[in-house]
């Protein structure tokens, strides 16, 4: 298998995180990964993505061309990045931003991961978090339980229920 | 926590480096932060307290280099990380640790220059620097890792070919390679070569010359050591005026390089002696090629390359060979044709060389493009 994922944003919503975790969760399951990043210099506020290849096969070009899945969590990110979604892809597109009608030829999954990360959790930079538990179930690429041990061995200790269970609520909502 | 344990990791590229170079032995760093090589800084000022090392966070990268040299002639393995402009404040004292022949590793971690340029992006345009940055004659060693693994590997490989030849060794890495996670094998120490210095006999004097390669004291260790960038002797005293000691000692410290190039540069190869379409490529822009190159093959165009992991000194005699049966040459690279000079002095004339150049936004040289470049050699 050789899967192509961008998760895009904005700076402070933890996309280059979640794409961090992930990764770190398929080497657990013994795939090849390459892990790439781009943000600007601001700290908060810019268009950031994370890009990831999974494969079983060793990986050339680090770069995503065309995506099987795109993670876009803000207007921003799924205008500048639905061309390079193949088609057929899967989108999973965070609803609390992204309010209008997406058109696409894929199959569109409309999570409130942002809404639900305030109302739950109290604080939005949970949203990355909903959307890997999101991910996880629509595409299994990964094992759960991979996902949750790279959560716990990634994120701050005294933070780690708190991402958890918000790794979980993403998959329950599927 | 203390040594890395053998096993499989996720990792940055520059966590890689600082911990290749501990793995290397490296207990001393010293350094400025820049972006895209602060990760080393903030891993090694983590990490090496740990095991007994220091990690020192200097006024800036003229003093971080001094300090390295410093601690090198203390004992110590010793290492500094920075980007292109921290790197131009280095070269002086990269030429002292030449003259001096002090064994220690600069990272340069490319970005997009001249000047601050585009700070936080990927260029490749430190290769004549890194070969050339420093004043007076002399050989440079430069590795050029592609992957999170050769960033660890490559890192052992400059601290053993620096206390080898008791010079100073440059790892050329860009922001694309420093930056990115991927999977890496960490072997365990048995399997690890590690290199040290040769240390003198209680009774030697001459530090600086009489071998190809001298015994290197501490300081501290009973003998007398004066440690000069002027031209000296093989006892390290000063002759600011005399041609033949001048020339007898940077004849030595070139020709102990260059007389090893076959040992020193490394590359990595496919159908490079039997191809009609070549491609020499480094760094980041090498991950490009394998796919460009089953591309070709699959549309009947026999092509073949050598990737270098080391780019100085370089190996041009692999580049003469793949030229004697290659009608064409492409050197791919993110910058303004720094290589490619290099590669057609080497290809002699017997194969046609041309560049294919991009530069800006970090972004790469893609698989399709170098491919459209190959096919449109090959008609």
């Amino acid at each position: 298998m050789r899967v192509e994922i961008r998760i895009s944003g904005l700076g402070g919503q933890g996309v280059v995180l979640a794409g961090y975790i992930l990764g770190k969760a398929a080497v657990y399951d013994g795939k090849n990964v390459v892990q790439t990043q781009s943000y600007g210099a601001e700290a908060r506020g810019s268009a950031a993505k994370s890009e990831l290849i999974i494969s079983d096969e060793k990986i050339g070009f680090p770069m995503v061309r065309k995506c099987d899945i795109l993670v876009a969590m803000s207007r921003e990110a799924v205008k500048k990045n639905l061309k390079d979604l193949k088609k057929n892809g899967i989108l999973l597109i965070d609803s609390s931003y992204v309010k209008s009608e997406v058109k696409a030829e894929a199959k569109i999954f409309k999570i409130q991961a942002t809404h639900i990360a305030e109302k739950l959790y109290g604080q939005k930079i949970y949203a990355n978090m909903v959307m890997l538990g999101a991910l996880t179930k629509i595409t299994n690429i990964v094992n759960e339980n991979s996902m949750e041990q790279a959560i716990k061995n990634v994120v701050p200790k005294e933070t780690i229920i708190k991402n958890i269970q918000a790794y979980k609520k993403g998959i329950e909502i599927i | 926590m203390k040594m890395v344990k053998p096993g499989v990791y996720f990792w940055q590229g520059n966590e890689a480096c600082a911990e290749g170079a501990i793995t290397a032995g490296c207990r001393f760093f010293a350094g400025y932060p820049i972006t895209p090589a602060s990760e080393i800084a903030e891993h090694m000022a983590k990490r090496l307290p740990q095991i007994g090392g220091i990690a020192i966070q200097m006024e800036d990268e003229m003093a971080s280099i001094g300090a390295v040299i410093g601690a090198s002639w203390a004992g110590a393995k010793a290492m500094t990380a920075t980007s292109g402009p921290g790197f131009s404040l280095m070269q002086e004292s990269i030429g002292y640790a030449f003259m001096t022949e002090t064994p220690c590793v600069v990272v340069d971690v490319q970005r997009l220059g001249p000047s601050t340029g585009q700070a936080t992006k990927c260029g490749q345009g430190d290769v004549m620097q890194s070969r050339w940055g420093t004043h007076g004659d002399h050989a440079a060693i430069v590795l050029a890792p592609n992957s999170v693994q050769e960033m660890f590997d490559l890192t052992i490989k400059a601290f053993n070919l620096a206390e080898k030849y008791r010079t100073p060794v440059i790892i050329l890495a860009d922001a694309t390679i420093a930056h990115m996670r991927e999977k890496i094998t960490v072997p365990s120490l048995e399997e690890i070569e590690i290199i040290n210095r040769k240390k003198p006999e209680a009774d030697e004097k001459a530090f600086f010359g009489f071998e190809e390669v001298p015994p290197m004291p501490a300081v501290g260790e009973g003998f007398n050591v004066p440690v000069t960038g002027s031209t000296h002797n093989e006892y390290g005293i000063r002759f600011t005026a005399d041609p033949m000691v001048h020339r007898k000692l940077v004849e030595r410290l070139n020709s102990k390089i260059e007389n090893h190039v076959e040992e020193i540069a490394e590359v990595e190869t496919y159908n490079f002696d039997d191809c009609k379409i070549g491609i020499v490529s480094f760094g980041c822009t090498s991950r490009a090629v394998p796919e460009a190159v089953e591309e070709a093959e699959k549309r009947g165009v026999k092509a073949g390359y050598i990737r270098l992991k080391t780019i100085w000194p370089f190996p041009e005699k692999k580049v003469e060979i793949m030229a004697e049966k290659a009608e064409t040459i492409i050197v791919p690279e993110i910058n303004l044709k720094q290589l490619f000079y290099e590669v057609e002095r080497a290809s002699k004339g017997l194969a046609k060389v041309v560049p294919l150049n991009k530069i800006g936004g970090g972004e790469l040289i893609t698989p399709e493009e170098l491919l459209n470049k190959i096919l449109e050699a090959a008609n």
